[in-house]
């Protein structure tokens, strides 16, 4: 492993830190109060690749590899988290599991449309009894002549109130437990599918998170994403893809953390000089720094795994996911230490920062089910 | 971990050689206190003493990642020999490679890379630890000779070291201004080891005083400038951080192997232990934890062996390694129970070897302030 | 159209704090970030978006250390065809006139209609080194451009001025336009357009292509230092009054009134 960034890493770099710092970071604090979708700039994202990052030139991607993916959601969630969530969600969720498992015919037809943003995709497996226990989910899929039909309902979909494109998870057989659980392509104006409710989240305000409800909705066969019954598959591999994402949200969520600290306490002054200036803070600072160096480490080394094309890298995807994720919460924790009463004010963004750091620990599995998962690589 | 061929190549041997030769001595040398001569005999053999320095000047011509995979592997079986192995040479042989003279390097470098003499450094006092510049020991020039009076502390392979690089002061109102670099030869008159110290762990390493009355040394032994030791110390520390911080990263790695292989082995209540998920919650954190430090670790080392600037990732790589190091070790401690206290298991010896690195080599307090420095731009 | 932007990649000082290394003649660098100067990345832009309107060529050109090849890059990634890097580390003491003499030896042999720089590098504030080149390519010049009109061989161009003037020149091409910032909204590079920039090659010349001994400089750097601080200001407290009253004691025991 090289610890140098490549030419086109840099540069990927640079300009996605530009355009979040310009564009991203400016609406941030709004379309939290708002909870509002950012269109326009997923659609300035779109012109510029961001929602195709790993997807191949000739599906319309950009065809970088996964250390850039996560340098790209880093810098995006350092700007604004919402924003990178649901960037992570189009690539990671929906991009990668179409392009590594779908046909020919399926990637042609919709990886170009997720890529330009024509239309967003959406992940729904979480139900509201199956979440880290996928066995558990109650949606169910029943081959009928040409068609697969759907019943059933999804909640805490990210992108779920925006989203043309949905990769959705259910039972084709339910006897066969992990093995009968299978993949489809979902589109929006499929007949019997319709959203829930919208959910008021605490942090993430603005990534259109709502329930999926499908009642006998009919799904052509060719949807069917892998093989019949290889849903369960599918979703391991993709999520091991998807924590790399999530680890690079945590690390950006962190930063920013850290950015607004080192900022305000050379700011603010206590006791006639600036807080930087005593060592309580500074012992702060140097442990949130440490730790997100430490956890950008983890999530570039499971991203190189997963270019170096090991089949499974679940260890160090998970370390990564589960590392970053806690802390990002503590870094984010002792910036609003560091702000002190006006951390806890929406007059500064420590505010927004601490309540977007949170769901890391949950979602996408939760730091629980990352610790099994890496227990079970060690203790065999 | 993903490492280059060579550097593959090179961690499965030195891996072996703990494996087999020094794992089987640990508990013994920590037991008796016994300083492992023959180790030290077999490293060099294996040109383990100097691994980044060039070949002309008898090291291995390797690099530092080198240097901290070996650390590394040799602290993950024995704390003790580790210590040794960094103190010689990131303490002893890197100043006078890095700051000495052509004559210097030819005198004293070359039998200390090939381990026919062992090095130590003597920075700390009892009253200048950390702060450096609180310096006690002077050095005053009287006739082409300095004559040195003071006394150091807490120096490791101090009363068997041959070579000795430490500083001391023209004059301690001066503060850094006022400190110099200089190397003495064990025999030297004036000069004699004090006490050994009886510590906590890392029992089979030797930690000394250093005690100079009257002690002249020649002109030629200046290291680096008159009043720029702060210079030559720093530049040590800066490196020997990485070496502190891979033996850290070892000793956290024996700890989490040993729990791994209790774990796969043992029962609690009936049910294996590897089932429960409050010992794998313990286990993820420890593998989590050890991973990043190394990643850490690698990328300051990396950073030095390409002359890039590494103050602040060799502070975190040493801070994070020693700091997680700790709390594997206790936590591999608590996942053996009553049987982690008894020396019938090596976890109890890794804790206590591992307390040190949080000390060692600039305290994790300081560390922090150098961290907080760097990225506050100060 | 034949366009060639002069780049440069600076140090972004403006919220770091700036130490001078041992040889009193540089900054420490190495926690410092570097960026492509900023009136620049609005030259490069409206070089950009003269290609894009009339064809052509657009090369980009940087005085600089390797690192100089990461910021032509970028260039080569919104759109410039080429680019060149002169060696800077096989010229020392570069002020502006030796660096406008280094860019006019390695552009002289290109074609072009429109040379563009930025207005002011905001390293060392010279504003010198466009209107150099300028007058050693002996084209007409025109500085702090913030609009461009281009209709066959003439330049319909605004000048910003103090007081919020603007002046209109109309100019003959081929011309150089030293650009102030907020002419246009640089552009990001797409993603696709960076892997693609990523391959390109960078010419590379230095001291073989140029002979050093004929580029001189007007001046050497002697030192730099960070001016002594001066006498503290006095901070007044007290009421609205007090404070008034204070004021008009100092001013008078001045002689200012």
């Amino acid at each position: 492993m090289n610890f140098d960034l490549t030419n086109d890493q840099k540069m990927l770099q640079d300009q996605v830190k530009k355009f979040a710092d310009s564009v991203l970071a400016p609406v941030a604090p709004d379309i939290d109060k708002s909870a509002e979708f950012p269109r326009d700039n997923i659609k300035k994202m779109a012109e510029l690749g961001l929602l195709g990052i790993i997807v191949p030139e000739e599906y319309g991607g950009a065809g970088f590899d996964y250390i850039s993916l996560a340098i790209a959601i880093e810098e995006i969630s350092r700007a604004c988290a919402s924003t990178g969530v649901i960037v992570a969600v189009n690539n990671s969720l929906v991009g990668y599991p179409i392009m590594q498992f779908g046909s020919e015919e399926l990637k042609k037809k919709y990886l170009p449309l997720l890529c330009k943003g024509e239309k967003l995709g959406a992940f729904g497996l979480t139900e509201s009894n199956a979440g880290s226990d996928v066995a558990a989910l109650e949606t169910t899929a029943r081959l009928d002549g040409d068609h697969y039909i759907l019943n059933g309902t999804k909640r805490f979909i990210t992108n779920a109130g925006e989203a043309g494109i949905y990769v959705v998870f259910a039972y084709t057989n339910k006897e066969l437990k992990h093995k009968g659980i299978s993949a489809f392509i979902v589109e929006r104006d499929t007949p019997g599918f319709s959203l829930g409710k919208h959910e008021d989240l605490m942090g993430i305000r603005a990534t259109a998170n709502c329930e999926l409800i499908f009642e006998d909705v009919k799904i052509p066969k060719e949807n069917l994403l892998g093989k019949e019954g290889g849903g369960f598959k599918i979703c391991m591999n993709t999520l091991d893809v998807s924590r790399i994402d999530i680890g690079a949200q945590a690390v950006g969520i962190a930063q920013s953390a850290l950015d607004e600290a080192v900022r305000y306490s050379k700011e603010r002054k206590a006791f006639g000089q600036p807080i930087c200036n005593f060592e309580m803070v500074q012992s702060m600072l140097a442990e949130m720094a440490t730790e997100i160096q430490a956890a950008r480490m983890l999530v570039y080394f499971a991203g190189y795994c997963k270019n170096k094309g090991m089949a499974r890298f679940s260890l160090e995807s998970a370390m990564a996911k589960y590392y970053a994720s806690s802390i990002c919460v503590d870094v984010a924790r002792k910036a609003v230490q560091i702000h002190g009463g006006y951390g806890y004010t929406k007059d500064y963004p420590i505010e927004r920062i601490y309540r977007d750091a949170k769901i890391l620990e949950l979602y996408e599995g939760t730091s629980e089910i990352q610790k099994i998962v890496i227990a079970r690589e060690l203790v065999r | 971990m993903i490492l280059d061929e060579k550097h593959k190549e090179f961690r499965k041997m030195v891996k072996e050689f703990a494996d087999k030769e020094i794992a089987p001595r640990a508990k013994e040398l920590d037991m008796n206190s016994e300083f492992p001569w023959n180790l030290v005999k077999r490293m060099a053999e294996l040109k383990l003493l100097a691994l980044y320095v060039p070949k002309e000047y008898g090291g291995a011509g390797l690099d530092v990642l080198s240097y901290a995979i070996a650390v590394e592997e040799i602290g993950r079986v024995c704390g003790s020999t580790g210590i040794f192995l960094a103190a010689h040479s990131s303490l002893g042989v890197y100043p006078v490679y890095h700051s000495g003279t052509e004559e210097q390097k030819q005198k004293y470098l070359i039998p200390m890379a090939r381990g026919e003499k062992l090095g130590s450094f003597g920075l700390t006092e009892p009253n200048a630890g950390s702060d450096a510049a609180a310096t006690q020991t002077t050095a005053k020039l009287v006739n082409d000779k300095y004559i040195v009076n003071g006394t150091k502390r807490f120096i490791t392979s101090g009363s068997i070291a041959d070579i000795i690089v430490f500083t001391a002061t023209k004059d301690p109102s001066l503060g850094y201004k006022g400190i110099s670099a200089f190397i003495v030869e064990k025999g030297t008159p004036g000069f004699s080891p004090g006490k050994d110290e009886d510590k906590l762990g890392l029992r089979g390493s030797i930690t000394s005083e250093l005690i100079f009355e009257d002690c002249k040394i020649p002109k030629e032994n200046l290291l680096g400038k008159e009043g720029e030791g702060f210079k030559v110390f720093m530049g040590t520390l800066d490196g020997g951080r990485i070496s502190i911080g891979a033996l850290a990263l070892g000793i956290a790695q024996g700890a989490l192997d040993a729990s791994v292989k209790f774990v796969n082995e043992n029962k609690k209540s009936g049910r294996p232990m590897k089932k429960m998920q409050s010992i794998q919650s313990r286990i993820a954190e420890m593998a989590t934890e050890v991973e990043a430090a190394r990643l850490l670790i690698y990328q300051a080392a990396m950073l030095k062996d390409n002359d890039l600037p590494f103050i602040k990732e060799s502070a975190m790589a040493k801070y994070y390694a020693s700091t997680i190091g700790t709390k594997a070790c206790d936590m591999a401690l608590t996942i053996h129970g009553m049987l982690g206290l008894t020396n019938e298991y090596s976890v109890e010896r890794f804790l206590r070897d591992e307390k040190l690195m949080e000390i060692g080599e600039g305290t994790s307090e300081i560390q922090k302030i150098v961290i907080a420095r760097q990225i506050l731009g100060k | 159209m034949d366009i060639i932007v002069c780049i440069k990649r600076v140090a972004q000082t403006a919220e770091a704090e700036v130490k001078i290394d041992s040889s009193g003649k540089d900054i420490i660098k190495d926690r410092l970030t570097f960026d492509m100067n900023e009136s620049d990345t609005y030259a490069l832009e409206e070089a950009i978006l003269l290609k894009e309107k009339f064809g052509g060529t657009l090369t980009a050109v940087s005085l600089g250390t390797v690192e100089a090849e990461d910021t032509l890059r970028i260039a080569l990634a919104k759109g410039a065809d080429s680019a060149i890097r002169i060696k800077a580390e096989d010229f020392q003491e570069l002020d502006g006139y030796k660096t406008a003499q280094l860019l006019k030896a390695a552009i002289k042999d290109l074609k072009f209609d429109v040379v563009f720089t930025g207005c002011i590098a905001t390293d060392d504030y010279y504003s010198l080194v466009g209107v150099t080149l300028a007058e050693l390519l002996g084209v007409p010049h025109a500085t702090l451009v913030t609009k461009i009109v281009i209709q066959d061989t003439k330049a319909q161009v605004h000048r910003e001025l103090e007081g919020g003037l603007v002046e209109h020149l109309e100019m003959t091409l081929p011309v150089l336009f030293t650009i102030q910032t907020g002419i246009n909204e640089p552009r990001y590079a797409s993603l696709i357009a960076i892997r693609r920039a990523a391959k390109k090659e960078i010419k590379v010349i230095g001291a073989s292509e140029i002979d050093p001994a004929n580029i001189q400089a007007n001046a050497s750097l002697e030192e730099l230092f960070t001016p002594s601080v001066g006498k503290r200001a006095e901070i007044l407290t007290g009421s609205m009054d007090e404070i008034s009253a204070k004021v008009a004691g100092i001013i008078k025991e001045k002689g200012l009134l």
